[in-house]
Formats: structure tokens, C-alpha cells, sequence
């Protein structure tokens, strides 16, 4: 009696410090868990910016459905309310946004910023060819700022700073805002403050802009029902995958949970032994998520949404108990049950959690997650299941008996095993399927595994195109440990990047050093710039047969002489133009290191279209100067690798698994033929899945190989029970067995074949993998056993 | 206006003078002027160098020393009254003159007169007015007077291929 108080209260107690940290828990759906760590320096820079770079924190913003001037006056609505808001530290709608202050810093600070300022632009014949262009320039319908800054900035600073920050291509701008290239569409870039990967911070900021819109609309033309806005970036993706793992999560477990109880209430035909059999499948799945969140500080929604199948494996352990235990020389049912069942169903756990371990050591951290959480959630739901429930039975309690089902099933069996010689066409058809196709098996596609649906992908695409953000798909990594060293290190870069856009090798490229040069360059900048005498003597010779008279241009030799003593810029001089996005974009300071992205532009011309040969630009770029590391990423290439990668690292995985399973089993069963017995029913599952898969033009994935591993992890639970039935075995207690294998398997095949219908692809994935494969699994284990002697 | 809206495409000759006070001498550029009814007007500057400007339904596009800028007609608001008066003008598009500028016209049997004042106030504190002469469906001379007291005068010349 002791025992089972204590037992009850170790339950109870776990169970409320589970709750308690899983209601603490910090839920995430943000997609990089499916990145890895890696390796180099180079690729770590990278994921960081992919996860926390300013990339990662950009929402851009459609608006639609209106005439162009609701659009344009919405877009203006709009970006003022957000600009007030701090959830955003910038929002950009159009050029005349942040012109004026951009303007004036540009212009102030011209002879520090301009690329053409050397000593040689102010020789008097560097002048004389400076003023003449932009005398001439003046003419043009274009030259009105080179009229309005003739005086002050004759040699065109000002202009030459604006061209070197324009991008090549930026978004079409009508009233003031920018629109789509039809113009029927007003786009918005929103930053958040939060970064990409805070889904919490991201979900504030989107709401805010929805709230803000449905308030702007209301107010000021709340006749236009056809106005809407929609929103897209990695943030947004992350909070709508969130939305959908979250929903998809509760919707699945409450079918399931609904289709187990329905199939265990028919079995058990009794309200209080379901709710029994329930408490492993609950325990098991709280526990589950309090080890996640103990063990990874966050709990993915996928982990969250992996749940469901864990009540279809858990609750095994209860039918078992539930089915199966009859009174007997032991004393209750429950302790007979312990006694004769109990070393079968620990060994299935023991290999079950085998298969799940083999999860934890993946780069992929949503998988290690979900091999954390299976191994914790089963472990619990068994020891609930051998400790607590036997407690809570009561005492002259005995399973109802299911011998008409036990039976039915037993005769079916026979039957089919008259045919059993058959099976062994299987695993040659399978494998027959399986080499035919070993070209096309794999998908090589790392967007797969991406719970963004492909209407939201092309509608993201469709908006960056028309933003004029091009898919950056190569560019260079410069590492060093402090900024100056960073941008001297992509200055010398950007020198030699010029020859190869010359030679036609690259259409362009950015470089941070655009928006901010180095100290170095800027000081030797200033150098350049001549005394007051010697800039008027050099302006007598360079005026010299031009429309232009010296005295004219006392703004400009007022301005070279402040210039020759003005401050350099550093990044804190920046704030407030859009000068400091631009810098935040391209250099970002990452744990000791200073890190400057340098995005190349591929020729759309030329001997190789569209494409940037990466051993070309590192040669061309050399040597990288000590202390500072540079790399050339192919994002295609690294992505591919990646996937492969990760392709190899699963496979390993799922190998060494399979290993331990075997190994276990070996020192368990103490035979290697009953080893063979046990396993042989599993690989032909396996076989035969993944022939399944194929034939239904199923591109395989990482998820679909772990799920044969589940195959094997979870299957090995019906294959021992087969194992355990000796000869001797009375007809009774073999159709038992069978009757709790038929229903316990089903509970399985429910839980993950409701997965099947996810819309998000790692759980649908592993649902049409694991599903067939556990039904599979028994059938194979009941076909294969040694037959039954008649009696 | 109902004679220049019955044009359809035009290809002129322009020589461009700039008068500026803070310049000596006048500058001169000229090259060639296209003109596809209704919105599409190019300026193709040859001298003293070379410089193109496309007008196309309300984008602007400007290419010079091999590079391209883009923008919107509307937010360009110092080259509107030049670009647009001219367009429009030739278009004979009355209500978009009228959206844009103040407008007065003075109709002689040889000649007529168009003088346009811009209505916007940025626009109006940098261009005072844009004058049009022309003969019945052809334009003569534009001439932009800046608040500044530059001007510019474009002629229209000989009709190059129709």
C-alpha cells in the first residue's frame, strides 16, 4: 500500500513541475531550426545573418485594391503611423522618405564619401574636368541639382556619392511611393527591432501593422472594403509556419486523441478504464515537452505538432496492460501481467528509445528535439503505465477478455501463413522498385523540408522582384576582428572586384564601404583636398575658357577648407539616414568579430550569363591580409551541400540506430536467429514503404528516411511479442496477445496517419512514412513467426 | 489643342540654349526630339554630350555615361513643367495641362501662345512659367523660366524621317 502511495505522489509531483515548466516554455517556429550549425567561419557568418541580420528582420508590405491615390495616401498613412512606432526602427515607402536628412548628411559630408576624391580630381585639370562636366550637365532636364549645387559643389560630389548608393535597379516610385511595376500595388519595407528569429517579436510587429492598416483604412476611407494589405519576409513566414504548426498541432492531436479513444472504448467498453489508459499518453506527452524545453531552452512547433504521434505510440503500453492482464499465480492481474508481459513491452522501450536516440546527436536542431522529446515522453508513458496504473486498478480488476477478436484474428493468420513462402517475392520487388529509381530517389531540395506553402513563396518573390532586391546568390565573407580592419579588408577587395566588373566577369557588387568608408580611406581622402591658396590658384587654371567666374565659387573653397578639418564619419554619425541601413545590411558585428558582406551581381551578358565563376573571384581577390579571413560563398552551392550534408548525416544516423537495435536485441534475446526473426519482418517493411513511396512519386526526404527508422523503433514492439510466444503457448493467451497487438497497432497506425494529412511537409512526411510502415510492421511480424502447431 | 491631338508621331531637330546667371555665356546643347502619341516623348541630347530621356506613361527614365536612373514623372518636380508642359502639349491633353498648371492662351491667326503656370507650390517656388509658341499643329519654341532667373529656350527644328 506504501508503494503504491508513493508511486502515486512521485506521478503527481512530476507531473506538476512538467506542467509548470512547459507552461514557462518559450515556443518558436523560427524555420532556421532546420538550418544547421556549421562548420566554417564563413557559413556561421551567414546563418547568423540569415537568422539575425537585418535580411531576417525585414517585412515588406503590399498594399492593393485601391486607385493610386488611396494607395499612395495609405502608404504615406502607413508609414508615418509605423515610423512612430518603436517596434520598427526604420520604414521605407519611396525615395522622398528619408531623402531630406539623407540629403543633407550626403551633402555635408561629401568630400569624405565621394570615390572620386583624390589628389589628382583637384589638379587644375582634375577641376577643369570635374566643372565642365557639370556645367554641361546643367543644360540637361536632368541637371536641376547640378544647378542648384554648381556653387557650392562645381566638381559634383554630391551627385557622385547619390550614384555610387543607388542601386541598379530599385522600385518603381509614383506619387511619392513606391508601387508595384504596374502600378497597381503600394509597397512598404518594414525593420523590426525584434530579430528574425524572435517569433514573438515578429508576431508583435505584424499585428501592429495589420492594427495600424485596419485603423488607417477605417479612418480615412472606410468605404473601400476592396483595400487590403499583405505582408511577406522571414519573420512573417515564421510567425504564419507558427500560426500553422500551432493550429495544425491542436487539430491533429484532438482527431486522434478522438480516433483512439473511440477505438479503445469500443475495445475496453468502459469510461473508466479509457481515462486509465489515458494517463501514460498524457503524462508521456507533458514530460516529453518539459525535457525539451530543459534540455533546449525553446520547444519547436514542429516538436509540438510531433506530439500526435506520440499518443498513438504511448498509448500502446497501456492496451497492453489493459488487454492482456489476467489473474493468475502472481495475485492481481496487474502484477501477473508485470510479471509475465512486462520484460517483452521493457525491451520494445528500450528499442524504441534506441531509435529515438539516434535523432539526438543531429545537426538539425528540430530534430534532435524530437528524438528528445519521443524518448522522454515514451520513457515516462511506460513507467506510468508499470508503476502508477497498477496502483490505480482496483484490486479484483481484470482485462475483458477480447477472445472473439483474439480469435478471428488468430484463424486469419493461419490462413494467410499457408501463403507465407510468397513473402519472399516482396523484398525482390521492393528492392527491384527501390534500384529502378535510385537516380531520382532523393530530393535535393533543402526548400522541401520549408513549412511555407509555394503561393506564399511566389508571392514573396513576386514582391522582391518588384522591391528590386535581387536574389543575392553570391557574395563575399570578410571577417576581421574590428570594423576599420573590415572595411580596409573590403576596400582592398572592392579594388580588385573593379577589374573583374571591367573585364565584364561581374555586372557589379556592394560593399558596406559605399555607405562607410574606412577611417583610413576617408583620412586619405582628406588629404587630398588642397590648402585654400593652392585650391584657388589650381581654380584660376581650371576656369580657364569656362562660363564660369572664380568668384562664383566661394562657396566651394569655403567648403574644401571646412572639409580639410572636419570630423571623420564613423558609424554613430550615420544614425538617422538611411545611409545606416545600408551599413547594418552589410556589416554586422558577430560574438568578436567584425563581419562585411560584399553581394556580387552576376553579368547578364557575356560568355557566362547569370552565373559568377567563385574560383575566378578568389583568385582575384588574393591573399587575405593576417588577421582577417575572406570567402567566396555560392549560396546554390552551399545550400546543396548542405543538403547533402545533412542527406549523409541522416543516413549515419538512421544506420547507427539500427546498429544499437540489433546490438540490443542480440544481448537481450542472447540468439542471433531470434534476432533475425525479430528484425527480418521490420527491413521488409521497411523495403516495402519505401517502395510504396516511390511508386506514389514521393521525393524522399530526411524526414521520410527517419520515419523508416520509426518504422523499425516503433515496429520492434510487435515483432518481440511474436519472439516471446513459445510453442507451448495456450490458444487463449496467444489470441490475447494478438487482440492487444491488432488494437495497439491500429492506436499507432491512427496517430501517425492523422499526421499524414498535415499540410506542413516534416510532419506529413513522417505520418505517410511511419503509418503503413508500423500496419506493415505487424503483419510481416505475424506472417514471418513460427507456425502454430493445430491443436 | 484639337489640331496637335490629331498628331501622331513626331521626330524633330531642337537646339537648346541655357541661360543662367550664374554662367557667363549661354550653354547650348541640341540633338533630336521623338514624339508617339500619347505619352511617350524622347529627348536624345547629341551635343555637347550625348544623353538620353525617355518619357513612357509617367516613368522617366535618364541615361548618361552608361547609366541608367529611373523615376516617376511626379516626383521630379523641377523637371515636370519642362517634360510634361511639352507632352502634354503636343498630346493635346487639356485636362492633364490643367492638373499641373495655371493655364493662359493667346491665339493669333499665324501663332499661338500657351503659358503655363505651375499650380503645385514646390514646383511653382523653382519654375516661374513655361511658355509654348507654336502654328497650328507645331510647336515653336518652349521656354522655361526659372524663379532664379535662369531660363532655358528649345527650338523646335527642321522635321527629321515622319
Amino acid at each position: 500500500m506504501r508503494r503504491r502511495a508513493t508511486s502515486i505522489f512521485i506521478w503527481m509531483a512530476l507531473l506538476v513541475a512538467a506542467g509548470w515548466i512547459v507552461a514557462h516554455a518559450r515556443f518558436t517556429a523560427d524555420l532556421s531550426a532546420f538550418l544547421p550549425a556549421l562548420p566554417s567561419p564563413a557559413q556561421r557568418a551567414l546563418v547568423d545573418e540569415l537568422r539575425e541580420g537585418v535580411a531576417s528582420r525585414l517585412i515588406l508590405i503590399d498594399i492593393d485594391g485601391g486607385d493610386r491615390a488611396q494607395l499612395a495616401l495609405l502608404s504615406q498613412g502607413l508609414a508615418t503611423r509605423l515610423r512612430a512606432n518603436p517596434a520598427f526602427t526604420s520604414v521605407n515607402n519611396g525615395r522622398a522618405a528619408s531623402s531630406e536628412s539623407d540629403q543633407r548628411f550626403i551633402f555635408s559630408h561629401r568630400y569624405l564619401l565621394s570615390e572620386q576624391v583624390t589628389a589628382e580630381h583637384f589638379t587644375s585639370a582634375g577641376l577643369r574636368a570635374a566643372i565642365s562636366e557639370s556645367i554641361d550637365s546643367m543644360a540637361s532636364p536632368a541637371g536641376f541639382m547640378a544647378r542648384d549645387l554648381l556653387r557650392a559643389d562645381p566638381t559634383g560630389e554630391t551627385l557622385q556619392v547619390l550614384a555610387q548608393l543607388s542601386p541598379d535597379s530599385g522600385p518603381r516610385s509614383e506619387g511619392g511611393v513606391w508601387v508595384s511595376a504596374d502600378g497597381s500595388e503600394a509597397l512598404l519595407v518594414a525593420q523590426t527591432r525584434a530579430a528574425g528569429g524572435d517569433t514573438n517579436g515578429q508576431e508583435h510587429a505584424v499585428g501592429i501593422i495589420a492594427d495600424e492598416f485596419g485603423r488607417l483604412r477605417a479612418s480615412t476611407m472606410p468605404a473601400a472594403s476592396t483595400i487590403r494589405l499583405r505582408m511577406t519576409g522571414p519573420g512573417v513566414f515564421a510567425v504564419r509556419a507558427r500560426g500553422t504548426i500551432v493550429h495544425e498541432a491542436i487539430r491533429l492531436s484532438m482527431l486522434s486523441s478522438l480516433l483512439i479513444a473511440t477505438l479503445l472504448l469500443m475495445t475496453y467498453r468502459s469510461v473508466r478504464t479509457l481515462a486509465l489508459g489515458l494517463l501514460p499518453v498524457f503524462s508521456g506527452a507533458l514530460v516529453g515537452a518539459a525535457a525539451v524545453a530543459m534540455g533546449f531552452g525553446v520547444i519547436h512547433g514542429v516538436t509540438l505538432g510531433f506530439g500526435v504521434t506520440l499518443i498513438g505510440e504511448s498509448v500502446d503500453y497501456s492496451i497492453y496492460l489493459l488487454i492482456q492482464a489476467r489473474r493468475g499465480p502472481a495475485g492481481s492481474a496487474a502484477a501477473t501481467w508485470i510479471a509475465s508481459y512486462w520484460p517483452t513491452v521493457r525491451l520494445g522501450l528500450l528499442t524504441s528509445l534506441c531509435g529515438f536516440a539516434s535523432l539526438l546527436p543531429s545537426a538539425f536542431p528540430g530534430l534532435a528535439q524530437l528524438g528528445l522529446y519521443s524518448m522522454a515522453g515514451l520513457l515516462a508513458a511506460a513507467a506510468v503505465t508499470r508503476f502508477v496504473l497498477p496502483a490505480l486498478l482496483p484490486a479484483q480488476w481484470a482485462a475483458r477478455p477480447l477472445s472473439g477478436l483474439g480469435l478471428w484474428l488468430a484463424r486469419g493468420i493461419d490462413r494467410l501463413q499457408r501463403y507465407r513462402q510468397l513473402l519472399w517475392l516482396l523484398p525482390l520487388l521492393a528492392t527491384g522498385v527501390v534500384y529502378a529509381h535510385r537516380d531520382r530517389l532523393w530530393s535535393h531540395d533543402l526548400a522541401a523540408l520549408s513549412p511555407v506553402s509555394a503561393a506564399d513563396q511566389q508571392f514573396d518573390a513576386r514582391l522582391r522582384s518588384n522591391l528590386g532586391a535581387p536574389d543575392v546568390s553570391d557574395l563575399i565573407v570578410i571577417s576581421a576582428a574590428d570594423t576599420e580592419r573590415a572595411l580596409g579588408a573590403a576596400e582592398a577587395a572592392g579594388a580588385r572586384l573593379n577589374g573583374l566588373v571591367q573585364s565584364g566577369e561581374l555586372a557589379g557588387f556592394d560593399t558596406p564601404t559605399r555607405y562607410l568608408p574606412s577611417l583610413a580611406l576617408q583620412r586619405q581622402r582628406r588629404e587630398a583636398l588642397p590648402t585654400e591658396a593652392v585650391l584657388r590658384d589650381r581654380l584660376r587654371a581650371a576656369l580657364e575658357g569656362l562660363p564660369l567666374q572664380a568668384t562664383r565659387l566661394e562657396p566651394f573653397v569655403a567648403a574644401v577648407e571646412q572639409a580639410r578639418t572636419d570630423a571623420l564619419v564613423d558609424p554613430s554619425a550615420l544614425a538617422g539616414t538611411s545611409l545606416a541601413s545600408g551599413v547594418d545590411a552589410l556589416l554586422a558585428q558577430r560574438g568578436d568579430r567584425v563581419v562585411a558582406l560584399l553581394p556580387l551581381h552576376a553579368p547578364a551578358v557575356g560568355a557566362h550569363p547569370f552565373a559568377i565563376d567563385a574560383a575566378r573571384v578568389t583568385a582575384a581577390l588574393g591573399e587575405a591580409p593576417p588577421g582577417v579571413s575572406i570567402a567566396v560563398l555560392d549560396l546554390k552551392h552551399e545550400s546543396d551541400a548542405l543538403y547533402a550534408d545533412y542527406q549523409k548525416e541522416a543516413i549515419r544516423l538512421s544506420l547507427l540506430g539500427l546498429g544499437v537495435i540489433v546490438l540490443l536485441l542480440l544481448v537481450a534475446l542472447r540468439s542471433a536467429t531470434r534476432v533475425v526473426r525479430v528484425i527480418a519482418p521490420l527491413i521488409l517493411a521497411v523495403l516495402v514503404v519505401s517502395a510504396a513511396l516511390i511508386l506514389s512519386r514521393q521525393q524522399l526526404t530526411i524526414l521520410h528516411l527517419i520515419g523508416l527508422l520509426l518504422i523499425v523503433a516503433v515496429g520492434s514492439n510487435y515483432a518481440l511479442f511474436f519472439d516471446r510466444r513459445h510453442p507451448a503457448a495456450d490458444a487463449d493467451e496467444r489470441s490475447t496477445t494478438l487482440a492487444s497487438l491488432f488494437i495497439a497497432n491500429l492506436a499507432t497506425v491512427l496517430g501517425f496517419g492523422v499526421l499524414a494529412f498535415s499540410t506542413v511537409p516534416v510532419l506529413s512526411a513522417l505520418g505517410m512514412t511511419v503509418a503503413p510502415g508500423a500496419f506493415a510492421a505487424l503483419i510481416f511480424s505475424a506472417l514471418m513467426a513460427r507456425p502454430v502447431a493445430p491443436s | 489643342m484639337a489640331q496637335l491631338r490629331q498628331r501622331q508621331h513626331g521626330h524633330v531637330a531642337f537646339t537648346e540654349l541655357y541661360i543662367s546667371s550664374v554662367l557667363d555665356r549661354p550653354l547650348a546643347s541640341s540633338g533630336e526630339l521623338f514624339y508617339d502619341a500619347p505619352d511617350r516623348l524622347e529627348k536624345r541630347t547629341t551635343l555637347p554630350r550625348p544623353e538620353r530621356m525617355v518619357l513612357e506613361k509617367g516613368q522617366l527614365t535618364f541615361e548618361r555615361r552608361h547609366k541608367q536612373y529611373h523615376m516617376a514623372l511626379a516626383d521630379v518636380p523641377q523637371a515636370a513643367p519642362f517634360i510634361e508642359g511639352i507632352r502634354a502639349t503636343l498630346a493635346g491633353d487639356r485636362p492633364a495641362l490643367e492638373r499641373v498648371f495655371r493655364i493662359s492662351f493667346d491665339n493669333s491667326p499665324d501663332q499661338w501662345t500657351l503659358r503655363l503656370t505651375p499650380l503645385d507650390s514646390h514646383v511653382a517656388a523653382e519654375v516661374a512659367v513655361v511658355k509654348i509658341d507654336g502654328s497650328s499643329d507645331v510647336i515653336k519654341t518652349v521656354t522655361v523660366q526659372m524663379v532664379n532667373g535662369d531660363r532655358s529656350v528649345t527650338t523646335l527644328g527642321a522635321v527629321l524621317d515622319p
